[in-house]
């Protein structure tokens, strides 16, 4: 059933919306929050798992040291409060995926508190994200649904439950609501996930693969006639875990509430779910205040002191942050703002500066990797990352042009070769035996051979116009395959007319 | 052998320790000699859920062997002395099931940490105990299984929530046992049976592996016929476990050492308080426990102890906010019993959509009793929004005023004084109807729970009218659980003194055949 869908200019004129966001984000702790069971992605089906992940008769939970430290050096990134005393709490619900039937999560006494996110949006304007909280929590099992279309519960005849994300780690970070976001609003939700993407990686505590679900996002939006209006009724679209369908949901919701609105009707307090296929969201379940989760403080766990001078040992440790090293690095490389934009929305940072700190040049650096590499990997469809070349490959290939040992052209075919798989850069060079003619006397003998076949440009060439010049490199060039230097070429050539 | 099986099981167990140290008795022998007695007076008096002989006389086949090898250094008095568990504590291998019918069948793939530290000590595990299901109840009338019997008079409930490890110990099926306290499951059953029984301190002993009925008041603890017994046990049990957030990290001192102490019979010096709201006289004591209470207490005073009344005064509150707290964890911790991955599964009936939701609830509805139901929808009520404050919050209150109540009691005394149960053992069905009458009977015990102090029971004679046995209770401030071993074994060596030997002597044991 196709809803009515205003178009989003028309919505962001007659409404202003307003947005907020509430991030899962999975920690990469070796082990679950509170057990010493191992954490993997991808693992067999309940194979990481302990008495207490399972949620045994008897097991106790203890709290992963690692996992607030975690949660601290989030808090510092988000500029947050941290709180001295936090509490850990039981969020009661019955779900098969759940093996204790209540989740330990934080309720009133969170570890972070309020902070903010300066985002950077495509003008290169800075929008200030205002955030409310971030709390840590343990993560549900996974249910598969077997029988029925598409994996849905509907229609499934069985359903199986594997418990190995059961007690993994999780951040949520709440926003307040975001106000003043007007027809950016997409932009700026898009923005403000890349944002925490990059702090979170940055800070080494998720990998941060939204394709594996290490974040996911539930969208809140609601609309109001003018910013002076109370709040309107807010949708929330769980789970959403790419980008664009961030940025998607918050424009459809927009097209849809606004048609709603404009025709009269009211928006239902509800949770939806984003629908990749058809684009658009759809209707959940009703929130109600029938929701009581009877939160309650987990009398097994004691409450979390983080000292201020704990706080201060995690700030030592504390990486550059995203957006300080992208300006230091803009400086250090000499490139201009929109030449690190380009490096930044190719993905290709941290290759270029790995690449630089294996020798490179940052020119060199980026060439290949803005250039060869990346239309390979437009190609193939894949991420820069995910291409069989590394930094050190990279490096590799700028070290034997710059030794003379290659030229552009070799060093091109070096490159692809990489590329097909076949091997590093010395071993497809040691393949195709791409070595640059490094022997003067054979070159000198086929430049002697090239200026003999050509007296009319060696007259050119001694009355003073270089032009022709490019005609003798060639034939030495192909004479030897392309192996030789033309700077060298070029060098002999003088040498001869002069002498 | 000197010793005829009937005279080893009626050993203490420090006595029984002695004598497998001089290598007078096995560990197998003895072994063998209690699972005769469970043979014998099991038909008679069901302590036991599960007896697990196979397994005990491994283990005391292990620990002889090691005895004979000469590796026993180091290890506990109790080393090689049998042991049997309340089945609310999951041992790796035997069938726990808390009394409870959503658990039968249930084989733990793990042990407590206090089970861990049983078999580090090579004391063979004769069994599971029977309990009030989920610990819950104080007469263990509410097990899955069927009752536990009164060693002292069929007719009469041993207790609870321990019923079943109370009479397993003064039955002398078992010299020692561990229970679970939490408002007072191994101190009321002990105090109905004439047996010891200790509630440590919150956090003294690891939680791990004890099944959750209310996380802030459960308290693994010793049974056993003497207090030195039990203070030997208790240390054996006792100590930090990284795997128990709430478990004190730092050492405790000495019990055994106190209980010693205590059996020289000099109590100069020590200040006892008789609790002014349970001391005895007020409503709802029988006047039999008043009598032998204030009895014991004359006996201190001529040890030389100095004994004063002491107020307080948030104690009457004390039952009402912990049966909000108790319910209120006991709702959650109880949630995860769903069918889903252990224990009873029931499905729906055919003509009722077969979901996750529904099996959970046709679950539930089968495999709990009428008391956790109860329980569970207490609690559930209580912690619901909009009566959390009222409820939940008013009764975290309350347990702060008595908190601050004891700490000020612990000013003026070392120790506190009360009779362990309003009551003697009462007989069977008589308060199965009325709830609140059980509940009632639990203002005694309830209060170390909520203040997380330790407490002692001690059998102090036979009430005149009932003829069961009388306990005598001792609280002592957090983390000094050694401040009550020495009066408790100070009044338990005058009174044995003028019983002509240990309590249970005065209880016929028609099991025991000559």
């Amino acid at each position: 059933m196709a809803e009515k869908l205003m178009k989003f200019s028309e919505a962001v004129k007659k409404y202003d919306p307003v947005i907020g966001l509430e991030t899962h984000v999975e920690l990469c702790t070796n082990t679950k929050l509170f057990c010493p069971a191992h954490v993997e992605f991808g693992g067999e089906p309940n194979t990481q798992l302990t008495p207490v992940s399972l949620g045994l008769p008897g097991s106790l939970p203890v709290v992963n040291a690692t996992a607030v430290d975690f949660a601290i050096k989030l808090g510092l990134a988000l500029h947050g409060k941290i709180n001295e005393w936090s509490q850990v709490a039981r969020k009661n619900y019955f779900y098969p995926d759940m093996p204790r039937d209540y989740q330990i999560s934080q309720y009133d006494k969170p570890t972070n508190g309020e902070g903010y996110l300066d985002v950077e949006l495509d003008d290169g304007s800075i929008f200030r994200v205002p955030i409310e909280r971030a709390h840590i929590e343990d993560d549900a099992g996974k249910n598969t649904h077997v029988g029925g279309a598409d994996g849905r519960i509907e229609g499934a005849d069985h359903s199986l439950c594997d418990y190995n994300r059961a007690g993994v780690p999780l951040i949520e970070i709440v926003t307040k609501p975001i106000t003043g976001v007007g027809a950016r609003a997409s932009e700026i939700a898009g923005a403000y996930m890349r944002t925490l993407r990059d702090i979170v990686k940055a800070l080494g505590i998720s990998h941060a693969r939204m394709e594996q679900g290490n974040m996911r996002a539930d969208v809140n939006v609601s609309l109001r006639p003018t910013p002076d209006d109370p709040l309107g009724t807010r949708s929330e679209t769980k789970n959403v875990n790419s980008f664009r369908g961030i940025e998607k949901t918050v424009t459809y919701e927009i097209r849809r509430q606004a048609a709603i609105l404009d025709e009269g009707g009211e928006i239902l307090q509800e949770t939806r779910h984003w629908d990749e296929a058809s684009q658009t969201t759809a209707g959940g379940r009703l929130k109600t205040d029938a929701d009581d989760y009877r939160y309650f403080p987990d009398p097994d766990l004691v409450m979390l002191h983080i000292t201020p001078e704990h706080i201060e040992r995690i700030k030592a440790q504390m990486p550059e942050m995203p957006r300080e090293r992208r300006n230091r690095l803009q400086t250090e490389w000499g490139l201009t703002d929109d030449a690190m934009r380009d490096i930044v929305n190719a993905g290709a940072l941290d290759l270029i500066e790995d690449t630089v700190k294996a020798g490179a040049t940052a020119q060199g650096a980026r060439k290949w990797w803005l250039g060869e590499i990346s239309r390979a990997a437009n190609e193939q469809e894949k991420s820069l990352d995910d291409m069989p070349i590394t930094p050190a490959d990279v490096a590799q290939v700028e070290k034997l042009i710059a030794d003379g040992k290659l030229n552009d052209k070799l060093a091109k075919k070096t490159v692809l070769g990489v590329l097909a798989g076949e091997g590093t850069p010395a071993e497809v060079v040691k393949k195709h035996g791409y070595e640059v003619v490094q022997d003067t006397g054979a070159l000198e003998a086929e430049v002697d051979k090239a200026l003999a076949a050509n007296p009319d440009i060696v007259e050119k060439l001694k009355s003073g116009n270089m032009k022709p010049m490019g005609a003798i490199i060639g034939a030495v060039m192909k004479a030897t395959r392309g192996q030789a230097d033309a700077k060298a070429v070029s060098g002999l050539v003088m040498k001869k007319i002069k002498g | 052998m000197s010793t005829t099986n009937n005279e080893l099981v009626k050993l203490t167990a420090s006595q029984m320790a002695e004598k497998i140290r001089s290598k007078e008795v096995s560990s197998r022998e003895l072994t063998q000699a209690e699972l005769d007695v469970i043979d014998a007076a099991e038909p008679q008096l069901h302590a036991f859920l599960h007896v697990s002989a196979d397994e005990a006389l491994a283990q005391a086949d292990a620990f002889d062997k090691k005895l004979a090898a000469g590796e026993t250094d180091g290890m506990p008095e109790l080393a090689g002395v049998p042991i049997a568990i309340k089945d609310m504590i999951v041992t790796k291998g035997i069938p726990t099931t808390a009394a409870s019918k959503i658990l039968e069948g249930w084989v733990p793939p793990y042990d407590a940490t206090v089970i861990e530290k049983i078999k580090a000590a090579g004391m063979p595990i004769l069994g599971k105990t029977n309990l009030d299901e989920f610990a819950q109840g104080s007469s263990t009338e509410h097990s899955a299984f069927g009752n536990t019997y009164n060693p002292w008079d069929k007719q009469r409930v041993p207790g609870g929530s321990g019923g079943g490890s109370a009479a397993a110990v003064s039955s002398y099926e078992a010299p020692l046992a561990l229970g679970t306290d939490t408002g007072g499951s191994i101190r009321q059953p002990a105090s109905f049976t004439g047996s010891v029984g200790v509630k440590p301190t919150y956090g003294g002993v690891s939680r791990y592996g004890a099944i959750a009925m209310a996380s802030s008041l459960d308290q693994i603890g010793p049974c056993a016929r003497t207090v030195l017994d039990a203070a030997l046990l208790h240390e054996v049990i006792g100590g930090n476990d990284r795997r128990d957030s709430t478990s004190i990290p730092e050492p405790m001192p000495p019990v055994v050492a106190a209980a010693r102490e205590g059996l020289k019979r000099d109590l100069k010096g020590v200040r006892v308080g008789l609790i002014k709201e349970i001391s005895g006289n007020g409503e709802g004591f029988q006047p039999g426990v008043a009598k032998r209470f204030d009895e014991a207490v004359k006996l201190l005073e001529s040890m030389g102890a100095t004994v004063t009344e002491v107020s307080l005064p948030h104690l009457s509150y004390s039952l009402g906010a912990y049966y909000i707290i108790m319910p209120s964890e006991v709702s959650s911790n109880l949630a995860r019993y769903d069918g889903m991955r252990y224990g009873l599964r029931v499905m729906p009936p055919a003509d009722v959509p077969q979901t996750a939701a529904n099996m959970m609830a046709y679950t539930r509805e089968a495999g709990f009793g009428d008391e956790v139901k109860r329980r569970i929808i207490l609690g559930t009520y209580a912690l619901s929004a909009g009566y959390y404050d009222a409820w939940y919050g008013s009764a975290q209150k309350v347990r702060t005023l008595v908190i601050e109540d004891f700490a000020k009691a612990f000013e003026q005394v070392d120790v506190l004084a009360s009779p362990t149960a309003p009551t003697t053992a009462f007989k069977f069905g008589e308060k199965t109807d009325d709830p609140l009458a059980m509940y009632l009977g639990d203002v005694t015990t309830i209060p170390a729970n909520l203040a997380g102090v330790p407490a002692i029971s001690v059998p102090c004679g036979v009430d005149d009218e009932t003829h069961m046995p009388v306990g005598f209770q001792f609280f002592a401030p957090q983390k000094r659980d050694d401040a009550m071993y020495k009066p408790a074994a100070a009044l338990e060596a005058a009174l044995e003194e003028t019983w002509g030997g240990n309590i249970l002597t005065k209880m016929a044991t028609p099991w025991l055949a000559d």
